[in-house]
């Protein structure tokens, strides 16, 4: 599965196309995490618990997307766009979505 | 008067493994961004690099990274509040997330020679604590990583110095 953020897959030409893409979920880190963070806020510096979420929340979500576009039988995602939020405290949610299409 | 003696002993400690650890980020963000430098990401979705070489992948790329500001920052950004103005101790924080997830998302597909459509993205977690959501953002960076086909001869010249770097 190739997956660009831009209209086309460089260097390939679209044949056809399936539509909208996409894959979402919500993750949380277990709370000696969160207690950890709220340590390091104190000095400062990358958490690292929640970089791992975040990696871990993305690479579902973007599986997931690529399962669906898959089904419809597409090889490439183009346009694909991320877009993240805190729905709750502790918890990430990642959105994935794209144009799944067939490349030649 | 013992919470008056955590609290200067918390700004202390805040300010002092603060600015250390930021120096430090700061070192590795500039050798890191010079192991890079030949290879650009631009926000933009072509690029005159494109048209003179062949296109071997396209891949998408990401970077991601949460940092959060001391306790001797999150005090003066507090203080800044009652007076208003530019907020200098929060602009090393965004300006170090930002460049440390385009750092990563280059090493998540180094082989690429140019990052097209480099979009960037920004928002805060929350921890729990009201107090400690303020201050810890959170970056994405991604991009399409386009590899070249190896050159031809004669075309070396491409990334000496000729063209102004594309890089944002």
């Amino acid at each position: 599965m190739i997956l660009t953020n831009i209209e086309s897959v460089t260097g390939r030409v679209i044949v056809e196309h399936y539509g909208l893409v996409q894959g979402s979920t919500i993750r949380a880190k277990h709370i000696g995490r969160d207690f950890m963070a709220g340590l390091k806020n104190l000095v400062g510096g990358e958490l690292r618990g929640y970089t791992e979420l975040l990696i871990e929340s993305r690479e579902q979500a973007l599986t997931r997307m690529s399962a669906q576009a898959q089904e419809l039988g597409a090889n490439a995602i183009v346009n694909v766009r991320i877009a993240t939020s805190s729905v709750t405290a502790g918890a990430s949610e990642i959105l994935c979505y794209g144009t799944a299409v067939r490349v030649e | 008067m013992v919470e008056l003696i955590v609290f200067f002993g918390l700004l202390v400690i805040g300010y002092v493994s603060g600015q250390r650890r930021e120096t430090a980020h700061y070192k590795r963000i500039h050798e890191e961004e010079a192991f890079f430098a030949d290879k650009p990401a631009v926000s933009a979705k072509f690029s005159s690099e494109l048209d003179n070489r062949d296109i071997l992948d396209a891949q998408l790329a990401v970077g991601s990274v949460v940092v959060s500001v001391d306790y001797f920052k999150r005090f003066i950004a507090g203080i800044r509040m009652l007076v208003g103005g530019e907020m200098k101790a929060y602009a090393s924080l965004i300006d170090r997330a930002r460049r440390e997830a385009i750092i990563r998302m280059k090493e998540s597909n180094p082989n690429a020679d140019i990052y097209l459509n480099l979009r960037l993205m920004t928002s805060s977690i929350s921890s729990g604590n009201a107090n400690n959501s303020l201050g810890t953002v959170e970056v994405v960076a991604f991009a399409t990583a386009v590899r070249f086909a190896p050159e031809h001869d004669g075309d070396d010249d491409l990334y000496s110095g000729e063209e102004p770097p594309l890089s944002s």
